[in-house]
């Protein structure tokens, strides 16, 4: 339980629904990583927003470490970011490891039509059903690769 | 000039984007190591799982709950004409067979698409590989759904 941070995380929580909150009432759109991404990508809609929001979500990220240095992963006081690798014992190559997962994240997102962001956050919140299932398969998904691989 | 390229939306664009990226970097969201660290179930017994992921999303629900309350009593949002409420609500093959990739591949890695494009703030090593696969896999997905699944979507309505 060591790097369990209550507080920062529900901070974090609450400028995130902050941040969905206004994109919907201001715009009417879901702020959903994966959906905003995607449609960046042609044939693409409406990508000046979408640009503009990703770029946006980057410096805020940046901002943040700025404010908070030590907070953690990222900040100039805390860890530097790491990806995270294959199991050791696997014996298998970290780039192929990183683009396999990239991959079926980028592959998953878009066909299920979204991630924790649109899903997770948004969906939930709309009680969309659609959303409670995709949220259900991929967090006992999630829980299972973990499981499995033992990486953690 | 379309809506979505006026000053006003581009503007609560930025500022959501801003508000989104500062959470994922608070909460610590973008660190892949303690997402996967939330995902260990297995670390239960022991006590060494990390709730904090749970304490992110509830808040973040939260708040968003209320705003669509809030938005329901309004026809428009205020800088467009209409909500863009998904309006496909079958619960389908892609939606399952996507989720469950997604979750293979945010377990192998512990990073979903939010905290992909925040990480490019700290640029971890190999954080470009990870992207460009994001890229090619959202495209090859999106080749797939344009082709049938928004023939399916336009059907539906």
């Amino acid at each position: 339980m060591d790097s369990f941070s209550p507080l920062p995380a529900l901070a974090g929580g609450l400028l995130i629904g902050l941040a969905s909150a206004l994109l919907w009432l201001g715009n009417g759109r879901i702020a959903g990583i994966s959906g905003v991404f995607g449609q960046l990508l042609p044939p693409s809609r409406d990508a000046i927003w979408r640009l503009v929001f990703l770029v946006s979500l980057v410096f805020g990220a940046l901002g943040a470490s700025w404010v908070f240095p030590a907070l953690g992963v990222g900040g100039a006081g805390g860890k530097p970011a790491e990806l995270a690798g294959p199991p050791s014992a696997w014996g298998i190559n970290p780039i192929l490891w990183i683009s396999v997962a990239g991959l079926l994240t980028g592959l998953g997102t878009r066909i299920g039509n979204g991630c924790t962001s649109g899903h997770g956050v948004c969906g939930i919140a709309r009680l969309s059903p659609r959303s409670f299932v995709a949220v259900g398969i991929f967090f006992g998904v999630a829980i299972l690769t973990v499981a499995v691989t033992g990486i953690v | 000039m379309s809506t979505s390229s006026r000053l006003p939306y581009l503007a609560v664009s930025a500022a959501s984007g801003l508000l989104f990226g500062a959470g994922l970097y608070i909460s610590q969201m973008v660190d892949p190591l303690k997402v996967l660290r939330f995902l260990d179930f297995g670390a239960i017994p022991s006590g060494g799982w990390d709730p904090s992921l749970a304490f992110v999303i509830v808040p973040a629900i939260a708040v968003m709950f209320a705003a669509v309350r809030l938005g329901r009593r309004r026809t428009a949002p205020v800088f467009e004409v209409r909500f863009h409420e998904p309006a496909y609500k079958k619960i389908d093959a892609p939606l399952v067979i996507g989720s469950a990739l997604f979750g293979v591949g945010w377990g192998m890695s512990g990073i979903c698409p939010g905290p992909a494009i925040a990480l490019i703030a700290f640029w971890p090593s190999n954080i470009l590989v990870f992207l460009l696969a994001l890229f090619v896999g959202s495209y090859a997905g999106g080749l797939f759904t344009n082709s049938s699944h928004n023939r399916r979507l336009a059907l539906a309505r």
